[in-house]
């Protein structure tokens, strides 16, 4: 009998414990330090607000856009392959192919400041100083026809007085205004008098096969398989003595390759594939990365990197391997092709 | 599958090819020979593989994976769609599935800048901004608050994207494969902002990822107070990485980029912060060359998932299941209807299964198909009464350009064998 109370005291307890904790906020977390919070809170908003100290020309910015941003987005920002457009398309958001760019869709410059120091380079991400995106975006004006003088130079002083030309191009969601919305009753029988096919997605052929995932899986098989028989066959020549001064030069050439490629410890397929030790092993054979079918076709045809092959590679990516995944236009100069060669031999796993 | 968990002699090649010999091919086409019927089905009365010799142990599978028959039950990408599949998307099967779960493995990806493998040790969420004050909250924490179960579909709002200018795509996987439905555990945001103390004039939150992304959305205060979870568990297990384990942003009935996954920071602010994924992106162009900003929740759709294209009516004429998915952002799918004549008469199809507001729905429409050519079409009805349109009327209104938000209805033409193809219809 004196249990049952006991039991019924604890229960309330428990019960006002638990109202006790809902009535006010969980007292959970820790609070975080100012420094913590500089150290993540990198977002920039159109009135300026969160933009650092420091500033950029666009002659700065042409440098850092060609060495870091070009390999994709093209000299000029025109793309390269399917990577984005960056500048023109003005005059084309009506038109049957609207061309979306900084210049011609974006409403506020801070959305480019703010997106390329969080997410650019690919692969290589919150890399860039603040002054080399402030010089990024100035160079992104100047290509834009924003701003028409080489020696502009963006600052966060005269950021938020430079405005993009379609910032009134945007409005807010209505689509609830609209007629396809009001509609309360639909037809249920005798609708139509005819009815005629006026498209089919067969005549465009642009679905993946769907048998494709087999046979795919098979050469990416025989792909995986291959490579390690050969690069146990390939006998690597005896490290010639690698000048160092070209090794240096190479490794300096090689930023343009960072953007997609990654060499050394703990080094990841990115955009490209890792290139450490690549001298001497098959084309389209590191592990885990998602070849072009003619580069892995190559591989297992037996075609090994070396300076001769390598070399034409890189002079003429597209010439040399139609259809490969690098979108980079090619080296121009033998020195710096060779420089390269030797910076990637001097790498081994 | 990896092979070695599969016992020697049994890899999944030789396994599928074996099978094939074996009287798998008889399955495959759905027929047994006229010589076989005479004396009976072989599958009966010759003694199976399986019937016979031992099948691997408990040991084998410790994390089950699908039947080796179910190998072709993927996700698929569409190479020409995106420069690399690094910042690219693949599409959930929809056509293999039924009900209105989608399986972890085969729920679609979109990333910006590939899966983040993030250690749940090193795991830290911030809140921080127009807040009382700023907080850092571990994986731990969050499972302390409160938590919720709540079954939401995640819509990309680009799924049919490329479908604005005509029929395009053949099979629903591709034109409506940006969907996928589970179940979330997590926490409500409003317990993490109010253990914050969300300043008055804090009428914004921007939501920003740990990938190499960064991914940043803003969402109105009103949304984050209301349904928004904190998400660590998708289906019972912890979300998967390509999901953003350990921790993601849920926003029902909203579109899928703003659940921002591998979600490290939640800030505070009195206007939105215009990122590059609500204006550069996601921001609906119109046929005048204006934009709709802010185009945050997903309209009624429905599509008709068998027959499709890649599942073609394989049985001939007969009893017939035609079976699809139905869903809104702006609450349940009390109705969905169905033609089989290109909208000249429609049908009430059947709604089975359990029926929660921004989730999807499953329908079934049974009948006797006489073998004609059918030009399929599903409509469906959301609990506000807004109908799904047509995909002229919504060109009539937006234009060809939109890229998002096409949620009209899909036709498909299945011929006198069975065949699907994706078409459009006057």
């Amino acid at each position: 009998m004196l249990r049952f109370p006991d039991l019924l005291l604890v229960f309330a307890a428990v019960v006002s414990l638990g109202q006790a904790a809902s009535a006010q906020p969980f007292d959970l977390g820790r609070e975080a330090t100012p420094e913590e919070i500089a150290a993540w809170d990198i977002d920039v908003r159109p009135d300026g607000l969160g933009l650092p100290e420091g500033a950029g020309s666009v002659t700065a910015g042409e440098e850092v856009f060609i060495e870091k941003c070009a390999v994709c987005h093209g000299d000029f920002g025109e793309g390269v392959d399917r990577w984005p457009v960056l500048a023109g398309g003005q005059d084309s958001l009506a038109s049957e192919r609207p061309v979306k760019t900084i210049g011609s869709y974006w409403p506020y410059l801070s959305t480019v400041w703010d997106y390329v120091h969080r997410a650019m380079p690919f692969g290589d991400a919150q890399s860039l100083s603040a002054d080399e995106v402030y010089a990024i975006t100035a160079y992104l004006l100047y290509m834009n026809d924003v701003v028409d003088d080489e020696d502009f130079v963006l600052s966060k002083g005269n950021f938020a007085e430079t405005r993009l030309p379609n910032e009134d191009g945007f409005f807010m969601d209505d689509r609830q205004e609209s007629p396809v919305f009001t509609r309360t009753e639909v037809c249920m029988t005798d609708c139509k008098e005819t009815v005629e096919i006026t498209m089919r997605a067969r005549v465009l052929d642009v679905t993946p096969d769907e048998a494709a995932g087999e046979p795919a899986d098979e050469t990416r098989d025989q792909g995986a398989a291959a490579p390690e028989s050969t690069a146990l066959a390939a006998v690597p020549e005896p490290a010639a003595a690698l000048d160092p001064g070209l090794v240096a030069e190479g490794e300096k050439l090689f930023r343009k390759c960072k953007a997609c490629h990654q060499v050394g410890e703990g080094a990841k397929n990115r955009v490209g594939p890792v290139l450490t030790g690549i001298i001497g092993q098959p084309a389209g054979a590191v592990d885990g990365f998602k070849y072009s079918k003619p580069m892995a076709q190559a591989g297992e045809g037996g075609l090994i990197w070396d300076h001769e092959s390598l070399g034409a590679f890189l002079a003429d990516p597209k010439g040399y391997m139609p259809k490969t995944k690098m979108s980079f236009a090619g080296l121009r100069k033998q020195e710096e092709i060779d420089a390269i060669l030797a910076y990637l031999e001097s790498t081994t796993e | 599958m990896k092979d070695q968990n599969v016992r020697p002699g049994t890899t999944r090649r030789n396994f599928l090819k074996t099978s094939l010999l074996a009287g798998g091919a008889a399955a495959a086409t759905g027929s047994v020979s006229t010589a076989a019927q005479a004396a009976g089905d072989p599958a009966i009365l010759e003694v199976q593989p399986w019937a016979q010799a031992l099948g691997d142990g408990v040991d084998a599978r410790p994390y089950g994976y699908p039947s080796p028959f179910e190998e072709h039950v993927r996700r698929r990408n569409v190479d020409w769609l995106t420069a690399d599949p690094v910042s690219s998307v693949n599409f959930t099967p929809l056509h293999e599935l039924d009900g209105i779960i989608t399986p972890n493995g085969l729920c679609f990806e979109r990333h910006h800048a590939g899966i983040a493998e993030v250690d749940p040790t090193q795991y830290r969420l911030m809140i921080n901004g127009l807040v009382e004050k700023p907080l850092i909250f571990t994986v731990e924490d969050l499972k302390r608050f409160p938590r919720e179960n709540h079954l939401y579909f995640l819509e990309c709002a680009a799924n049919s994207g490329m479908e604005w200018r005509g029929a395009q795509l053949n099979g629903c996987q591709f034109t409506h494969g940006m969907v996928h439905n589970v179940m979330y555990t997590g926490v409500k945001l409003r317990h993490l902002l109010e253990r914050a103390g969300v300043k008055t004039n804090g009428k914004w939150l921007l939501a920003e990822g740990a990938d190499a992304s960064a991914m940043t959305r803003s969402i109105p205060m009103h949304k984050a107070l209301d349904d928004c979870l904190v998400a660590f568990k998708m289906n019972g297990e912890a979300l998967r990485p390509e999901q953003g384990y350990p921790v993601r942003l849920v926003v029902p009935g909203w579109e899928g980029n703003m659940w921002v996954k591998w979600l490290r920071r939640l800030e505070v602010g009195d206007q939105p912060w215009h990122h590059r994924e609500e204006t550069s992106k996601y921001t609906d162009l119109l046929a005048d060359g204006r934009a709709r900003r802010f185009t945050w929740v997903m309209d009624a759709k429905s599509i008709i998932t068998n027959p499709s294209p890649q599942a073609p009516i394989t049985h001939g004429r007969g009893h017939t299941v035609i079976s699809g998915l139905a869903w809104s952002g702006r609450g349940t799918i009390p109705r969905v209807d169905v033609t089989l004549d290109g909208g000249k008469n429609w049908y009430p199809a059947r709604v089975d299964g359990p029926s929660l507001p921004m989730s999807l729905h499953r329908f079934y429409f049974d009948f006797d198909w006489n073998g004609q050519p059918l030009l399929l079409q599903s409509r469906a009805h959301d609990s506000t009464g807004y109908i799904q349109p047509t995909k002229d009327e919504l060109r009539k209104v937006r234009g060809e350009n939109s890229i998002y938000h096409n949620n009209g209805i899909q036709t498909w033409h299945v011929n006198d064998k069975g065949v699907a193809e994706n078409v459009e219809v006057s």
